[in-house]
Protein backbone atom coordinates (compact mmCIF):
# COMPACT_ATOMS: atom_id res chain seq x y z
CA UNK A 1 0.00 0.00 0.00
CA UNK A 2 2.96 2.11 0.49
CA UNK A 3 2.89 3.11 -3.14
CA UNK A 4 -0.75 4.20 -3.30
CA UNK A 5 -0.52 5.93 -0.49
CA UNK A 6 2.23 8.06 -1.78
CA UNK A 7 1.16 8.47 -5.31
CA UNK A 8 -2.50 9.33 -3.98
CA UNK A 9 -1.44 11.81 -1.53
CA UNK A 10 -1.74 14.48 -3.39
CA UNK A 11 -4.41 15.13 -6.21
CA UNK A 12 -3.43 12.77 -8.97
CA UNK A 13 -4.25 10.33 -11.36
CA UNK A 14 -4.27 6.84 -12.50
CA UNK A 15 -4.23 5.57 -16.01
CA UNK A 16 -4.98 2.22 -17.19
CA UNK A 17 -7.39 0.18 -19.17
CA UNK A 18 -10.95 -0.54 -18.16
CA UNK A 19 -10.08 -4.16 -18.64
CA UNK A 20 -7.32 -3.95 -16.22
CA UNK A 21 -9.15 -2.29 -13.81
CA UNK A 22 -12.52 -4.55 -14.21
CA UNK A 23 -9.80 -7.62 -14.41
CA UNK A 24 -7.85 -6.40 -11.23
CA UNK A 25 -10.91 -5.55 -9.12
CA UNK A 26 -12.85 -9.22 -9.79
CA UNK A 27 -9.10 -10.78 -8.96
CA UNK A 28 -8.81 -9.56 -5.58
CA UNK A 29 -12.31 -10.09 -4.36
CA UNK A 30 -13.47 -13.84 -5.34
CA UNK A 31 -16.26 -14.13 -3.64
CA UNK A 32 -16.59 -18.09 -3.05
CA UNK A 33 -20.13 -20.19 -2.52
CA UNK A 34 -20.12 -20.74 1.17
CA UNK A 35 -20.37 -24.70 0.75
CA UNK A 36 -18.55 -27.86 0.98
CA UNK A 37 -19.14 -31.53 -0.06
CA UNK A 38 -16.93 -33.90 1.50
CA UNK A 39 -13.57 -34.16 3.36
CA UNK A 40 -11.83 -31.46 0.72
CA UNK A 41 -14.24 -29.01 2.52
CA UNK A 42 -11.96 -29.82 5.84
CA UNK A 43 -8.54 -28.69 3.67
CA UNK A 44 -10.82 -25.81 2.70
CA UNK A 45 -12.14 -24.44 5.65
CA UNK A 46 -8.34 -24.78 6.98
CA UNK A 47 -7.19 -22.91 4.35
CA UNK A 48 -10.15 -20.05 5.48
CA UNK A 49 -8.81 -20.72 8.75
CA UNK A 50 -6.78 -17.77 10.34
CA UNK A 51 -3.28 -20.30 9.56
CA UNK A 52 -3.46 -20.20 5.95
CA UNK A 53 -6.12 -16.87 5.38
CA UNK A 54 -7.88 -17.01 2.41
CA UNK A 55 -9.10 -13.96 3.20
CA UNK A 56 -5.85 -11.78 2.37
CA UNK A 57 -6.59 -12.61 -1.27
CA UNK A 58 -10.04 -11.50 -1.28
CA UNK A 59 -11.53 -15.05 -0.53
CA UNK A 60 -15.06 -14.87 1.92
CA UNK A 61 -17.48 -17.26 1.33
CA UNK A 62 -20.80 -15.91 1.01
CA UNK A 63 -24.32 -17.50 2.32
CA UNK A 64 -25.80 -17.59 -1.08
CA UNK A 65 -24.97 -18.57 -4.80
CA UNK A 66 -26.60 -15.17 -5.89
CA UNK A 67 -23.65 -13.43 -4.55
CA UNK A 68 -20.45 -15.63 -5.59
CA UNK A 69 -17.99 -15.34 -7.99
CA UNK A 70 -16.16 -18.59 -7.50
CA UNK A 71 -17.44 -22.38 -6.39
CA UNK A 72 -15.06 -24.32 -4.73
CA UNK A 73 -16.37 -28.03 -5.64
CA UNK A 74 -14.25 -29.56 -3.02
CA UNK A 75 -15.16 -33.30 -2.51
CA UNK A 76 -17.10 -36.35 -4.25
CA UNK A 77 -19.59 -35.17 -6.70
CA UNK A 78 -22.23 -38.13 -6.20
CA UNK A 79 -24.55 -38.09 -9.16
CA UNK A 80 -27.89 -37.28 -6.42
CA UNK A 81 -25.34 -34.14 -5.52
CA UNK A 82 -24.30 -33.12 -9.08
CA UNK A 83 -27.82 -32.03 -9.84
CA UNK A 84 -27.81 -29.28 -7.06
CA UNK A 85 -23.81 -28.50 -7.84
CA UNK A 86 -25.16 -27.75 -11.45
CA UNK A 87 -28.19 -25.94 -10.05
CA UNK A 88 -25.91 -23.73 -7.58
CA UNK A 89 -23.84 -23.28 -10.78
CA UNK A 90 -26.17 -21.59 -12.63
CA UNK A 91 -27.58 -19.11 -9.96
CA UNK A 92 -24.39 -17.62 -9.57
CA UNK A 93 -24.14 -14.39 -11.44
CA UNK A 94 -21.48 -13.78 -14.59
CA UNK A 95 -18.62 -13.64 -14.34
CA UNK A 96 -18.24 -16.62 -12.53
CA UNK A 97 -15.17 -19.11 -12.13
CA UNK A 98 -14.99 -22.72 -10.89
CA UNK A 99 -12.33 -24.06 -9.00
CA UNK A 100 -12.24 -28.52 -9.08
CA UNK A 101 -10.66 -29.36 -5.73
CA UNK A 102 -9.60 -32.98 -5.05
CA UNK A 103 -9.35 -35.93 -7.10
CA UNK A 104 -12.98 -36.56 -6.44
CA UNK A 105 -13.74 -33.53 -8.08
CA UNK A 106 -11.53 -33.75 -10.83
CA UNK A 107 -11.70 -37.50 -12.39
CA UNK A 108 -13.87 -39.76 -9.72
CA UNK A 109 -10.47 -40.32 -7.64
CA UNK A 110 -10.94 -44.04 -5.84
CA UNK A 111 -14.52 -44.09 -6.81
CA UNK A 112 -13.46 -44.23 -10.48
CA UNK A 113 -14.75 -48.07 -11.35
CA UNK A 114 -16.62 -49.23 -8.57
CA UNK A 115 -18.40 -45.92 -7.25
CA UNK A 116 -22.01 -46.27 -8.34
CA UNK A 117 -23.68 -43.19 -7.23
CA UNK A 118 -19.84 -41.03 -8.09
CA UNK A 119 -20.13 -38.48 -11.11
CA UNK A 120 -16.79 -39.03 -12.34
CA UNK A 121 -15.28 -35.52 -12.90
CA UNK A 122 -16.89 -32.54 -11.92
CA UNK A 123 -16.70 -31.10 -15.14
CA UNK A 124 -19.44 -33.50 -16.50
CA UNK A 125 -21.74 -31.16 -15.19
CA UNK A 126 -20.09 -27.53 -14.97
CA UNK A 127 -16.85 -25.86 -17.12
CA UNK A 128 -13.75 -25.93 -14.67
CA UNK A 129 -11.05 -23.23 -14.64
CA UNK A 130 -8.80 -24.79 -12.85
CA UNK A 131 -8.18 -28.02 -11.47
CA UNK A 132 -6.37 -29.16 -8.13
CA UNK A 133 -4.78 -32.61 -7.59
CA UNK A 134 -4.61 -34.17 -4.34
CA UNK A 135 -6.67 -36.45 -1.94
CA UNK A 136 -7.37 -34.10 -0.35
CA UNK A 137 -5.35 -31.14 -1.46
CA UNK A 138 -3.30 -29.40 1.00
CA UNK A 139 -4.50 -25.64 1.68
CA UNK A 140 -1.06 -24.63 0.11
CA UNK A 141 -2.22 -26.49 -3.21
CA UNK A 142 -5.69 -24.54 -2.80
CA UNK A 143 -4.05 -21.38 -2.60
CA UNK A 144 -2.13 -22.31 -5.31
CA UNK A 145 -4.90 -23.27 -7.94
CA UNK A 146 -6.51 -19.99 -6.64
CA UNK A 147 -3.24 -17.95 -8.04
CA UNK A 148 -3.68 -19.68 -10.98
CA UNK A 149 -7.38 -18.41 -11.40
CA UNK A 150 -6.11 -14.94 -10.49
CA UNK A 151 -3.85 -15.34 -13.26
CA UNK A 152 -6.45 -16.46 -15.56
CA UNK A 153 -8.52 -13.42 -14.60
CA UNK A 154 -5.98 -11.26 -14.93
CA UNK A 155 -5.60 -11.74 -18.99
CA UNK A 156 -8.84 -12.05 -19.36
CA UNK A 157 -10.37 -10.09 -22.44
CA UNK A 158 -13.41 -8.46 -23.01
CA UNK A 159 -12.61 -8.36 -27.31
CA UNK A 160 -10.56 -11.87 -27.03
CA UNK A 161 -11.69 -15.13 -25.02
CA UNK A 162 -8.59 -17.17 -23.10
CA UNK A 163 -6.02 -15.04 -24.13
CA UNK A 164 -2.51 -15.54 -22.81
CA UNK A 165 -3.27 -18.22 -20.41
CA UNK A 166 -0.60 -18.97 -17.69
CA UNK B 1 -25.90 -59.96 32.38
CA UNK B 2 -26.46 -62.59 29.99
CA UNK B 3 -24.82 -64.96 28.05
CA UNK B 4 -25.71 -66.14 24.44
CA UNK B 5 -26.54 -69.79 25.75
CA UNK B 6 -28.91 -68.33 28.76
CA UNK B 7 -30.39 -66.46 25.94
CA UNK B 8 -31.01 -69.37 23.78
CA UNK B 9 -32.61 -70.62 26.73
CA UNK B 10 -34.96 -68.13 27.42
CA UNK B 11 -35.88 -67.75 23.56
CA UNK B 12 -36.71 -71.67 23.40
CA UNK B 13 -38.78 -71.80 26.70
CA UNK B 14 -40.92 -68.82 25.56
CA UNK B 15 -41.48 -69.74 21.83
CA UNK B 16 -42.34 -73.56 21.23
CA UNK B 17 -43.80 -73.12 18.39
CA UNK B 18 -40.87 -70.94 16.35
CA UNK B 19 -37.78 -73.61 15.12
CA UNK B 20 -34.92 -71.22 16.05
CA UNK B 21 -30.93 -72.84 14.55
CA UNK B 22 -28.44 -71.34 17.59
CA UNK B 23 -24.91 -71.37 16.40
CA UNK B 24 -22.70 -70.41 19.28
CA UNK B 25 -19.77 -71.72 17.13
CA UNK B 26 -19.89 -69.25 14.95
CA UNK B 27 -17.00 -68.22 13.13
CA UNK B 28 -16.52 -64.31 14.48
CA UNK B 29 -19.63 -63.76 16.51
CA UNK B 30 -22.66 -66.19 18.18
CA UNK B 31 -26.10 -65.54 16.27
CA UNK B 32 -29.85 -66.68 16.24
CA UNK B 33 -31.29 -67.33 13.08
CA UNK B 34 -35.22 -66.74 13.26
CA UNK B 35 -37.91 -67.56 10.76
CA UNK B 36 -38.40 -64.59 8.34
CA UNK B 37 -41.82 -64.43 9.35
CA UNK B 38 -41.46 -64.32 13.26
CA UNK B 39 -39.03 -61.49 13.84
CA UNK B 40 -41.35 -59.00 14.85
CA UNK B 41 -42.66 -61.25 17.26
CA UNK B 42 -39.38 -62.00 18.52
CA UNK B 43 -37.80 -58.64 18.60
CA UNK B 44 -40.71 -57.26 20.39
CA UNK B 45 -40.18 -60.23 23.37
CA UNK B 46 -36.43 -59.67 23.64
CA UNK B 47 -36.68 -56.04 23.69
CA UNK B 48 -39.90 -56.42 26.53
CA UNK B 49 -38.44 -59.28 28.41
CA UNK B 50 -37.60 -58.11 31.98
CA UNK B 51 -34.44 -60.45 31.68
CA UNK B 52 -33.10 -59.37 28.42
CA UNK B 53 -34.27 -56.18 27.42
CA UNK B 54 -32.95 -55.31 25.03
CA UNK B 55 -33.35 -51.76 24.09
CA UNK B 56 -31.20 -50.53 21.54
CA UNK B 57 -30.80 -51.54 18.06
CA UNK B 58 -27.05 -51.25 17.47
CA UNK B 59 -27.05 -52.10 13.43
CA UNK B 60 -29.65 -53.82 10.94
CA UNK B 61 -27.53 -54.48 7.95
CA UNK B 62 -28.04 -56.69 4.89
CA UNK B 63 -25.94 -59.35 2.83
CA UNK B 64 -26.51 -60.65 -0.72
CA UNK B 65 -25.18 -64.24 -0.26
CA UNK B 66 -24.83 -64.46 -3.95
CA UNK B 67 -25.81 -68.23 -3.70
CA UNK B 68 -27.96 -68.85 -6.89
CA UNK B 69 -27.99 -70.04 -9.94
CA UNK B 70 -25.60 -67.43 -12.07
CA UNK B 71 -27.26 -67.18 -15.61
CA UNK B 72 -26.75 -64.96 -18.57
CA UNK B 73 -30.05 -62.13 -19.55
CA UNK B 74 -30.57 -61.70 -23.08
CA UNK B 75 -27.44 -58.91 -23.44
CA UNK B 76 -24.89 -61.26 -22.02
CA UNK B 77 -24.76 -60.04 -18.49
CA UNK B 78 -24.49 -62.76 -15.50
CA UNK B 79 -27.23 -62.33 -13.67
CA UNK B 80 -28.42 -64.18 -10.91
CA UNK B 81 -31.50 -66.38 -10.09
CA UNK B 82 -32.35 -67.61 -7.16
CA UNK B 83 -30.46 -67.90 -3.91
CA UNK B 84 -30.87 -66.20 -0.49
CA UNK B 85 -30.43 -62.80 1.40
CA UNK B 86 -29.39 -62.23 4.99
CA UNK B 87 -30.28 -59.56 7.22
CA UNK B 88 -28.05 -58.77 10.36
CA UNK B 89 -29.31 -57.27 13.82
CA UNK B 90 -26.91 -56.85 16.16
CA UNK B 91 -28.55 -55.41 19.87
CA UNK B 92 -27.92 -54.57 23.13
CA UNK B 93 -29.38 -54.06 26.61
CA UNK B 94 -27.88 -50.76 27.98
CA UNK B 95 -29.68 -51.96 31.32
CA UNK B 96 -27.63 -55.11 31.72
CA UNK B 97 -24.80 -54.69 29.22
CA UNK B 98 -24.83 -57.93 26.68
CA UNK B 99 -25.66 -58.28 23.11
CA UNK B 100 -27.10 -60.51 20.84
CA UNK B 101 -26.91 -60.93 17.19
CA UNK B 102 -29.95 -62.63 15.20
CA UNK B 103 -29.76 -63.57 11.38
CA UNK B 104 -33.00 -64.40 8.67
CA UNK B 105 -32.51 -65.44 5.62
CA UNK B 106 -34.58 -64.14 3.21
CA UNK B 107 -35.61 -65.50 -0.49
CA UNK B 108 -33.24 -63.37 -2.77
CA UNK B 109 -36.13 -62.77 -6.00
CA UNK B 110 -38.26 -61.17 -3.99
CA UNK B 111 -37.26 -60.69 -0.78
CA UNK B 112 -39.44 -59.22 2.04
CA UNK B 113 -39.57 -59.51 6.07
CA UNK B 114 -42.03 -57.39 8.92
CA UNK B 115 -40.23 -53.91 9.77
CA UNK B 116 -38.83 -53.44 13.10
CA UNK B 117 -39.03 -49.92 13.33
CA UNK B 118 -42.51 -50.01 15.39
CA UNK B 119 -40.22 -51.57 18.34
CA UNK B 120 -37.07 -49.69 17.75
CA UNK B 121 -37.54 -46.57 15.99
CA UNK B 122 -34.19 -46.40 15.19
CA UNK B 123 -34.31 -49.59 12.83
CA UNK B 124 -36.29 -46.64 10.56
CA UNK B 125 -33.59 -45.54 8.22
CA UNK B 126 -31.49 -48.77 8.51
CA UNK B 127 -34.22 -50.35 6.67
CA UNK B 128 -34.68 -48.07 4.47
CA UNK B 129 -31.20 -47.96 3.43
CA UNK B 130 -31.20 -51.96 2.96
CA UNK B 131 -34.60 -51.23 0.94
CA UNK B 132 -32.19 -48.42 -1.11
CA UNK B 133 -29.11 -50.59 -1.44
CA UNK B 134 -30.60 -54.15 -1.75
CA UNK B 135 -34.11 -53.97 -2.45
CA UNK B 136 -35.53 -56.19 0.80
CA UNK B 137 -39.33 -54.87 1.53
CA UNK B 138 -39.96 -54.00 4.75
CA UNK B 139 -43.59 -55.07 5.52
CA UNK B 140 -45.45 -52.08 7.51
CA UNK B 141 -42.72 -49.34 7.47
CA UNK B 142 -43.86 -46.07 8.23
CA UNK B 143 -41.71 -44.65 4.93
CA UNK B 144 -40.14 -46.79 2.87
CA UNK B 145 -38.38 -44.75 0.29
CA UNK B 146 -34.80 -44.62 -1.00
CA UNK B 147 -32.61 -43.09 1.52
CA UNK B 148 -28.91 -42.55 -0.38
CA UNK B 149 -29.73 -42.80 -4.28
CA UNK B 150 -31.76 -39.93 -5.76
CA UNK B 151 -35.37 -40.79 -5.13
CA UNK B 152 -35.87 -41.15 -9.09
CA UNK B 153 -33.21 -43.60 -9.02
CA UNK B 154 -34.67 -46.52 -11.30
CA UNK B 155 -31.48 -48.70 -12.43
CA UNK B 156 -32.01 -50.95 -9.31
CA UNK B 157 -30.72 -51.34 -6.04
CA UNK B 158 -26.66 -50.99 -5.96
CA UNK B 159 -25.25 -53.52 -3.76
CA UNK B 160 -26.55 -56.52 -5.71
CA UNK B 161 -24.59 -58.69 -6.56
CA UNK B 162 -25.80 -58.93 -10.36
CA UNK B 163 -25.98 -54.83 -10.34
CA UNK B 164 -25.35 -53.02 -13.74
CA UNK B 165 -24.76 -49.01 -13.59
CA UNK B 166 -26.59 -47.47 -16.30
CA UNK B 167 -24.77 -45.20 -19.14
CA UNK B 168 -26.06 -42.30 -18.09
CA UNK B 169 -28.72 -40.41 -14.99
CA UNK B 170 -30.12 -37.65 -15.62
CA UNK B 171 -28.05 -37.15 -19.14
CA UNK B 172 -24.80 -37.62 -16.71
CA UNK B 173 -22.62 -39.89 -18.17
CA UNK B 174 -21.99 -42.58 -15.24
CA UNK B 175 -19.07 -44.68 -16.40
CA UNK B 176 -15.80 -43.68 -16.26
Amino acid sequence: MGLLDKEFSENNILITTTENLFNWARLSSLWQVGFGLACCAIEMMATSASHYDFDRFGVIPRPSPRQSDVIIVSGTVTLKMALRVKRLYEQMPDPKYVISMGSCSNCGGPYWEHGYHVLKGVDRVIPVDVYVPGCPPRPEALLEGLLKLQEKIRYESITKKNNEIV
Amino acid sequence: MKSFEEISELLKNNFSDIHFEFHPEAKFEPYILVPANKIDTVCLFLRDNNELYFDSLINLSAVDDFNGNKIKDDKGNEIMQGGTMSIYYHMESIKFRHKLLIKVILDRDNPSVNSVTSIWNCANWHEREAFDLFGINFNNHPDLRRILMPYDWEFGHPLRKDYQNPEFYQGMKVPY
